[in-house]
């Protein structure tokens, strides 16, 4: 609704207490508007064509040449106060209208639904990954292989002798017929063996993936499960570069204050042989040994069965379960919780180990 | 092996208090790793004594059993009853109520004391019972946790034993002793001793050890004896199966006196029962020497003893009363009767000891690793004796050993020994091996003194001999396991200690890093757990019937698969051809453990044989193959492709206020693996797909632009859900992700990024409804020409306004010139030239 101020008298673009009288009604009517719709009202009352300091401005057209400029002068700063009480009266209407539409938007952030959410890797996985890295950064490779293997690379081409009791250890599934000397692969050891025949010297690969043993799934044990193993080939390696390496990668999985013990053993594909202990501090129920894995300097049998002359070349070979790193080091109780794939465990892992 | 520590001690220096525990601790320094304790103690705890039956009253139940109220005196008369406590009478005669029936007024027996607890935490108290105040207990062999009998309670008389009244029968019965068990690598079959046990013992304390076969007086000649003829015509790897034979005869043997309590409590100890004194004394003698040993009743031998191979068709009757078919393979003992043995294995039950037994024929022989470890596998027959053989036995301790079972048997069973024995064969040339000065020290990375190297070897038992620029080193007898320069090291190493070589970091030439398809791999699973998917890792193994339904798109297919000889389940006997089936099994697990809403993935190999399965033999150790032999090797290896599959049921998220969950359907399987193809850079192409796991009209068949078939994607059929228990509407995706890898760009080349303005044109065109989407759109790009930059279907209808068995298709065409911009007419145009290449394919109009 436009305010016209019916009857009322124009001004006289001269009469300053007149104009002044309009200008203050103005003013008063801008600051009276407590909306936008209530503003856009005033301004039309008041500085519109029918507005009384329209009404008399357009007077001084019809004025006296030397009133003129008097009027002018007058007009002007007259309805340019109102206009600057207009301004400032609409910056402040939308500030609070802007605020108070922004208060009314409020949502309750703490019943926001989770609409996208990343999955799990399996920490065997992942951890798998993260042993790679370690080695990657020192030079080595990474070398895979067949889970379903040739007997010879499982056995023969490791030393074990075709009737040794070592063999039977290993708890084999065999792969109909028989006759056809197939198995499921129970050390990732034959990978050692494929590199030793298709790589050029010095090698240096590690060698993770999936094994197999005839063994029932119960708490500790698994017919499947995961290893790494590392094979070194180069010029007169020692068992003393066995150790630096194994404790180089010790540190970097478990943190400086790692140590670890080597305690004599026996495998068919080493000589001489040793079991791997960690030292693990944060060990549940205090600090402990505990058994990782096992290694040893190359057995020159097994360089001979890669054609690599054991006269000049050496090499060392270490093997892990990560299941059991992932045992000991990330505190898990029960083989099974690995292995069944409920999501609760690979989803309490995340991404990361 | 178990080790008594009181055996252990008569040949090895250790200290009075340590323990079992103690020991351990200094065996696995050189190599043995600890695996029990075996401690009666733990189990039993005194006061147990020897008491007397001084009377015996019969009382007859109601329940028609009768009891004993027994009054046995604890205390030698005259003496005064030390013990005190609640239910010890001062007295020194307690009132027991015994049920067993064996004994009689005057037996000694043993006494469990109130106070005593016994295995199984039986705690014994004096307590009322039929009537009578019960002090105590007359305990059997059972309830002292020391044998099996519990027919009735234990007299000591009748395990040769006249102790005085009160001795404390756990001392007499040898339960304060303990045995420590280690693990015995299989490569130290010496270790299966106290002798080498004790050896080794000496080794990681530094210690003195006697060596128990020195302190026997053997004679250093046997002649004259029972007659033994070696025949072996086939020997495996030219070994001849025995080359000793060593018989020793003792007569006049009263087989059926008690064993004594020292030796039946060691071989209880080391986990061997007693059966009755010959056979205990030639256990005895086995796990004090490491030489296994048989004892004939020689009344019951006829002729000379012949040790041959079998013939075909010959059978033996064993021990365990079992009749076996003999292979020919299997070397045997026999005597003008035929079989009385199987070498090594097991003995026949026509020449065994018995109680009647007068005359003992003890073998001590030799008999070689291989032959002996086919026997035991071939008739599933593992025995003390095998377990050694196999491992291997000293040579020369065949005649110490018989002439320690002749002086047990004389001395326990009352026999007298014949002077004249019998001891054929010839000794294995020893192996002299020749190791160079520096190679211990190169090999192990210490730097070893001569002296170390000396002294280690000579503490072995080797004969050490200095020739130019090393040494010879002759093994002893009894390590068969030392044949090589790097034995000789590790056996340096053990003895000067691991814990001595130092860490030297080895430096590797510069590597590549990961391969591109291990980085590939890495990438695509990283991408689906990042999408959302749970990673799991399931078995490979799965049913006939899972490969047949997932390994094949057409039904009745049957699946060529890997099948295992020996699996765990006979039911899950073949290796997947497919990930699926182990997928749904984890879904189902995670779905009855309560969580509806899943989408789980697994990117693993499975197995695809050929036509060629393996080998039919395979190459010696120790020697390169010949190129064609290892091709044959490789060739014979079935192909193990890599592949990703994901199963997802329920809906996409949990459900949440002003959220509302979708359900998984055929899309999203789709959408992942074009997820898959797109984190590889490889298109992947999908079309209508038949395939008996999945739904017949809700899945894609997936290929590659090359038109190599690489997997499918969409609803999972109906029925198999229904009848795998799965949700309804789940659905599934499988991919070989190696075909993938493979696919993928090594270069990715740049495309000209135009600036000029774009002109989108929208098209509506009614097709048949059997014409795929995708094969509308493929021939929109194709008529389209270059100018089109962009085409993408935004709108399926059918229905009104839509003639019967059409529908309509929308697509949003974006055409863009590389040099220009495009005029309306020049977009029209490449709009109209798609629209008619649609049209002539599929009979499109436009709406």
């Amino acid at each position: 609704m436009t305010e016209t101020l019916p009857g009322a008298a124009i001004p006289n673009p001269l009469d300053e207490a007149a104009i002044t009288a309009a200008v203050d009604h103005a003013i008063a009517a801008i600051a009276g508007a407590v909306s936008l719709d209530e503003l856009k009202a005033v301004r039309l009352a008041h500085t519109g064509e029918k507005s009384p300091l329209s009404l008399a401005n357009r007077e001084i057209g019809g004025l006296p040449k030397d009133q003129k400029a008097v009027a002018g002068k007058l007009m002007g700063s007259s309805r340019g106060r109102v206009n600057k009480a207009l301004a400032d009266r609409t910056a402040e209407l939308e500030a609070e209208n802007d605020a108070r539409i922004l208060v009314e938007e409020t949502v309750d952030v703490t019943a926001a639904p989770r609409r996208r959410r990343a999955g799990a890797r399996h920490p065997l996985s992942t951890l798998q990954d993260r042993v790679a890295d370690i080695f990657v950064g020192m030079g080595w490779e990474i070398a895979e292989g067949p889970e379903v293997e040739s007997e010879w690379f499982n056995f023969d081409a490791l030393n074990f002798k075709p009737d040794h009791p070592a063999r039977e250890m290993q708890d084999t599934f065999f792969v109909e017929p028989p006759e056809a000397h197939l198995l499921m692969r129970t050390h990732t050891s034959p990978v050692q063996v494929r590199s030793m025949l298709e790589r050029q010297l010095p090698i240096y690969v590690l060698c993770p993936g999936k094994v197999f043993r005839t063994d029932e799934l119960d708490a500790t044990h698994t017919p499947v499960f995961h290893q790494f193993e590392g094979l070194a080939i180069d010029k007169s390696l020692s068992m003393a570069d066995l150790r630096g390496t194994l404790e180089h990668f010790a540190r970097q999985m478990f943190g400086d204050e790692a140590q670890i013990r080597l305690r004599p053993n026996y495998f068919p594909f080493t000589e001489p042989s040793a079991e791997l202990d960690i030292w693990h501090p944060g060990a549940k129920g205090g600090p402990r040994w505990i058994e990782w894995g096992g290694c040893g300097m190359v057995n020159p049998n097994v360089l001979r069965a890669a054609g690599i002359d054991p006269d000049i070349y050496s090499g060392f070979a270490f093997g892990m379960g990560i299941e059991r790193t992932l045992m000991f080091r990330n505190e898990v109780g029960d083989m099974r919780d690995m292995i069944e794939g409920d999501v609760r465990f690979s989803e309490h892992f995340g991404m990361e180990i | 092996m178990r080790i008594p520590l009181s055996w252990l001690r008569e040949f090895a220096q250790v200290p009075a208090g340590a323990t079992a525990e103690d020991v351990m601790a200094e065996l696995v320094k050189v190599g043995f790793e600890e695996e029990a304790v075996h401690r009666p103690t733990d189990a039993l705890q005194g006061p147990v004594v020897v008491g007397q039956v001084l009377s015996i009253i019969k009382e007859p139940q109601s329940n028609g059993k009768t009891i004993n109220w027994c009054q046995v005196r604890v205390v030698p008369e005259g003496r005064e009853q030390t013990l005190t406590g609640d239910g010890i009478d001062p007295s020194g005669v307690q009132g027991i109520i015994c049920g067993a029936h064996n004994f009689v007024e005057g037996d000694k027996v043993v006494v469990t004391l109130p106070g005593a607890v016994l295995p199984g935490d039986f705690k014994i108290s004096a307590r009322k019972t039929y009537g009578h105040l019960s002090a105590g207990m007359i305990a059997s062999v059972r309830e002292l946790g020391i044998g099996e009998d519990h027919d009735g309670i234990l007299v000591l008389s009748r395990i040769g034993l006249d102790p005085e009244i009160g001795t404390d029968a756990m001392e007499l019965l040898g339960l304060y002793d303990e045995a420590a068990e280690i693990n015995v690598t299989p490569d130290r079959g010496y270790a299966f001793s106290i002798r080498g046990v004790a050896r080794e013992y000496a080794h990681a304390t530094a210690t003195s050890f006697t060596d128990p076969a020195s302190t026997v007086q053997a004679p250093a000649e046997l002649l004259n004896g029972y007659g033994v003829k070696l025949n072996d015509d086939a020997p495996i790897y030219g070994k001849p199966g025995c080359d000793r034979f060593v018989a020793r005869t003792v007569r006049d043997v009263d087989a059926t006196r008690p064993t004594p309590a020292w030796l039946s409590s060691r071989l209880r100890l080391a986990g061997i029962r007693s059966i009755s004194l010959p056979v205990d004394i030639s256990n005895y003698v086995m796990l004090e020497l490491g030489q296994p040993l048989h004892f004939y009743d020689q009344d019951k031998l006829s002729g000379d003893i012949v040790v041959r191979r079998a013939v075909a068709g010959e059978k033996l009757t064993t021990l365990d009363g079992k009749e076996r078919a003999l292979d020919i393979e299997d070397l045997l003992i026999t005597d003008d009767s035929g079989p009385i043995g199987v070498a090594g294995v097991m003995g026949g039950a026509s020449t065994e000891v018995s109680d009647s037994t007068a005359t003992v024929l003890i073998e001590a022989a030799h008999f070689e690793e291989v032959s002996i470890a086919r026997s035991r596998r071939r008739h599933k027959l593992p025995s003390e004796a095998s377990k050694r053989f196999e491992r291997g036995v000293d040579w020369q301790v065949a005649n110490i050993a018989a002439q320690r079972a002749v002086d047990l048997l004389v001395e326990l069973a009352g026999g007298t020994a014949d002077e004249a024995g019998t001891d054929v064969g010839t000794a294995p040339d020893a192996v002299a091996i020749h190791l160079p000065a520096a190679f211990a020290a190169e090999r192990i990375g210490i730097d070893f003194t001569e002296e170390q190297i000396v002294t280690s070897l000579e503490d072995l038992g080797a004969v050490v001999e200095k020739n130019d620029g090393g040494w010879t080193v002759t093994a002893p007898s009894w390590r068969n396991d030392l044949d090589t320069k790097e034995d000789l090291s590790e056996e340096i190493a053990r003895l000067v200690g691991y814990d001595q070589i130092p860490a030297t970091l080895p430096v590797a030439p510069p590597g590549r890093g990961l391969t591109r398809v291990q980085q590939q791999r890495r990438r695509l699973i990283q991408a689906l757990a990042d999408a959302g998917l749970t990673e799991v890792l399931a078995y490979p193994f799965v049913s006939k019937a899972s490969n047949d339904t997932f390994g094949a798109a057409e039904a009745g297919a049957e699946r060529t698969a890997v099948k295992l000889a020996n699996p765990i389940s006979e039911e899950q006997g073949f290796l997947r051809t497919s990930i699926l089936p182990g997928l749904i099994e984890v879904a189902k697990r995670n779905h009855s453990r309560g969580f509806r809403d899943l989408a789980l993935f697994e990117s693993g190999l499975v197995f695809l044989p050929g036509d060629t399965v393996g080998t039919a033999s395979i190459p010696p150790l120790g020697v390169k193959p010949s190129d064609e032999v290892l091709d044959a090797l490789y060739d014979g290896v079935p192909d193990q492709p890599l592949h990703l599959a994901a199963v997802l049921t329920g809906h996409d998220s949990p459900a949440a206020a002003a959220h509302t969950p979708r359900a998984w359907d055929w899309a999203d399987a789709l959408d992942i693996a074009r997820l898959a193809g797109d984190v590889l850079g490889v298109e992947i192409v999908a079309s209508q797909g038949k395939h008996q796991a999945y739904h017949p009209g809700r899945t894609a068949q997936l290929s590659l632009r090359t038109g190599e078939v690489v997997g499918y994607a969409g609803e999972l059929h109906p029925k198999l859900l229904a009848a795998s228990d799965m949700p309804a509407r789940s659905v599934a995706l499988e991919i070989n992700a190696d075909a993938l890898f493979e696919a993928a760009a090594d270069v990715i080349v740049a495309r000209h990024i135009s600036t000029f303005p774009v002109a989108t044109q929208d098209v509506a065109l009614v097709v048949p409804r059997e014409v795929s989407a995708d094969d509308v759109l493929s021939a929109l790009r194709e008529g389209a020409g270059e100018l089109l930059e962009d085409v993408a279907l935004f709108d399926v209808y059918a229905g009104k306004g839509i003639e019967e068995g059409k529908k309509s298709l929308a697509f949003g065409l974006r055409f863009r010139a590389n040099d220009r911009t495009l005029t309306a007419d020049e977009a029209s145009a490449a709009r109209e030239s798609a629209v008619a290449l649609a049209a002539e394919r599929f009979d499109a109009v436009q709406r």
